[in-house]
């Protein structure tokens, strides 16, 4: 396990590495969900609106 | 392709292998972490640190793939003003700045240990970071005018006048006396590294690759309802009927 | 007079009548390439090292600086249209205005540029080639930075963005004319950097006006 976690010595750069890989792929994953699901909400409040003005 | 180019049937395509391409992205990937981490040996030269490449190698493949599949598309929407290509670059763009990043890092933190230095400006390593910032500059451009398709135009052009820099990453290895390693997969004798090592690679290449995809079709169905938001409002001011309901997919 | 050369001759009256234009570039040549031994020190031994790259870098955000104007002007006043629809192809046009603003701002940079390098210490065995590197590499600068004017024109924040999209594709230039003057100063052949200098001159003859004439006509839609 141990070996396992300190990398053979390397582990101050193996980890970072795959780190950032993934906080940036998890973020813009959100980051494109939280956008889809806000723009949505907009499009049916706006719909919404427009079916209520009728 | 002009099967593709109504977005409402895109929409409804994109709804469909969703979910597939999805679950894809989620076996791949978590399959090379298994293989990458846990079942692959070490390098006998570079030891543990080799694991880094399972993650710098897929990364720089899909910095190149996306920049590719971007100037495609541009070429597509100047040419053939297919109306899904600029909707597509716009959606893949901020995707593949995220893939450089990652291959600019990782490769600095297996350069470390094994070069003894962060960086260094070679012909490979420059050029991926001026990838970067062509893919800055594409993102920066498309959002820089008030009138939206012209910023997809000029991007579109940026696109296409950028590529060049793509095979001078893909062959600066062999043109250049550099640090970074010679191709070992990519070339025309077949791949020269062990099996045990490219099973892992190309596992985390595929689930990148299906990564980009689920991505991009998240991102591309966000752009198409901004345009229809955009319709539905300027509908709004101008006081007419509205028709974003009654006409599939809207104006697009 | 022929039509290119009508443009070539507007370009260069309207830049000494309203009297920015090439002094500013020239300019902040000298001011941004004396900032150097300010901020480094005077030891000659540093500033020899790296007054090729101090000549080169400066000359390329000088060239910047003066294409920020290049398309703006024409595009606000409605000239561009005009322009267009003229029996001159827009990659001539395009061409022509490269060519002004070569003779406005990279032909005084090219007889500044060896006078910096020396007050940089470079040694003097450089001098000849930092020239035959200027120039040809300062009419590649108007031409490539041309491409991102276009792109830009009518932007907002216009200039920054147009620096972010013109310095990357001033990277190969540098790279190749520094190169050069470091082979010369270290007796060896500036030969190959130099070709590849006019290498990418020779390409962005044809190219450079085809891609910008290709963006003004996006921008004029």
């Amino acid at each position: 396990m141990a070996q396992f976690f300190s990398m053979g010595g390397y582990a101050a750069f193996v980890w970072p590495a795959y780190g950032a890989a993934a906080i940036v792929m998890l973020g813009i994953l959100v980051e494109t969900v939280r956008s889809l699901r806000a723009r949505e909400r907009e499009l049916s409040a706006l719909d919404q609106k427009s079916g209520a003005a009728r | 392709m002009h099967r593709f180019a109504n977005p409402a049937r895109f929409l409804r395509m994109s709804t469909a292998i969703f979910p597939w391409i999805a679950a894809l992205t989620a076996i791949c990937i978590g399959a090379g972490l298994y293989l990458a981490l846990f079942a692959s040996p070490p390098d006998y030269q570079q030891g543990e640190s080799v694991r880094i490449m399972y993650v710098h190698v897929p990364a720089a493949w899909m910095a190149l793939f996306v920049y590719t599949l971007i100037a495609v598309a541009s070429g597509i929407a100047l040419v053939w003003k297919h109306p899904l290509a600029h909707v597509a670059a716009k959606a893949a763009s901020p995707i593949g700045a995220c893939f450089t990043f990652i291959a600019l890092v990782s490769g600095s933190l297996w350069g470390k240990p094994m070069w003894g230095t962060w960086w260094v400006w070679d012909a490979r390593l420059t050029s991926v970071l001026i990838l970067f910032f062509l893919y800055l500059g594409h993102m920066a451009l498309m959002n820089a005018f008030e009138d939206s398709s012209r910023g997809e135009r000029a991007a579109a052009i940026l696109a296409l006048v950028g590529f060049v820099n793509v095979p001078i990453i893909k062959f600066s290895v062999d043109w250049w006396n550099t640090l970074h390693q010679p191709a070992s997969v990519m070339r025309l004798g077949g791949p020269t590294i062990d099996p045990a090592m490219l099973r892992p690679l190309l596992l985390m290449a595929v689930g990148f690759t299906a990564f980009f995809f689920t991505v991009l079709i998240l991102r591309m169905r966000a752009e198409l309802i901004a345009r229809k938001i955009r319709i539905a409002r300027m509908a709004r001011v101008h006081g007419e009927p509205e028709w974003t309901r009654a006409a599939p997919g809207g104006a697009a | 007079m022929s039509r290119f050369a009508l443009i070539v001759a507007h370009e260069l009256k309207l830049a000494f009548r309203q009297g920015g234009g090439a002094s500013l570039a020239l300019g902040f040549f000298v001011l941004a390439g004396a900032l150097f031994p300010l901020g480094i020190g005077p030891e000659p031994g540093i500033l020899s090292r790296i007054a090729a790259g101090v000549v080169f870098v400066t000359a390329l955000l000088a060239t910047m600086l003066s294409l920020e104007r290049l398309f703006q002007g024409d595009f606000e006043d409605g000239s561009l249209d005009l322009l267009a629809l003229s029996p001159l192809p827009l990659e001539a046009v395009v061409l022509a205005k490269c060519l002004a603003n070569w003779l406005l701002a990279g032909l005084p940079l090219l007889f500044a540029a060896p006078l910096l390098a020396l007050i940089l210490h470079l040694r003097s065995d450089g001098l000849i080639t930092l020239f035959a590197a200027m120039l040809l590499a300062t009419p590649t600068l108007s031409l490539v930075g041309a491409i991102g004017a276009a792109l830009t024109v009518g932007a907002r924040r216009g200039g920054v963005l147009l620096s972010l999209l013109v310095l990357p594709l001033f990277i190969p230039v540098l790279i190749f004319a520094v190169a050069a003057v470091d082979a010369a100063t270290q007796d060896l052949s500036a030969r190959s950097a130099l070709l590849a200098l006019g290498g990418f001159l020779a390409a962005a003859l044809p190219l450079a006006p085809w891609a910008a004439a290709g963006a003004l006509r996006q921008a004029l839609e």
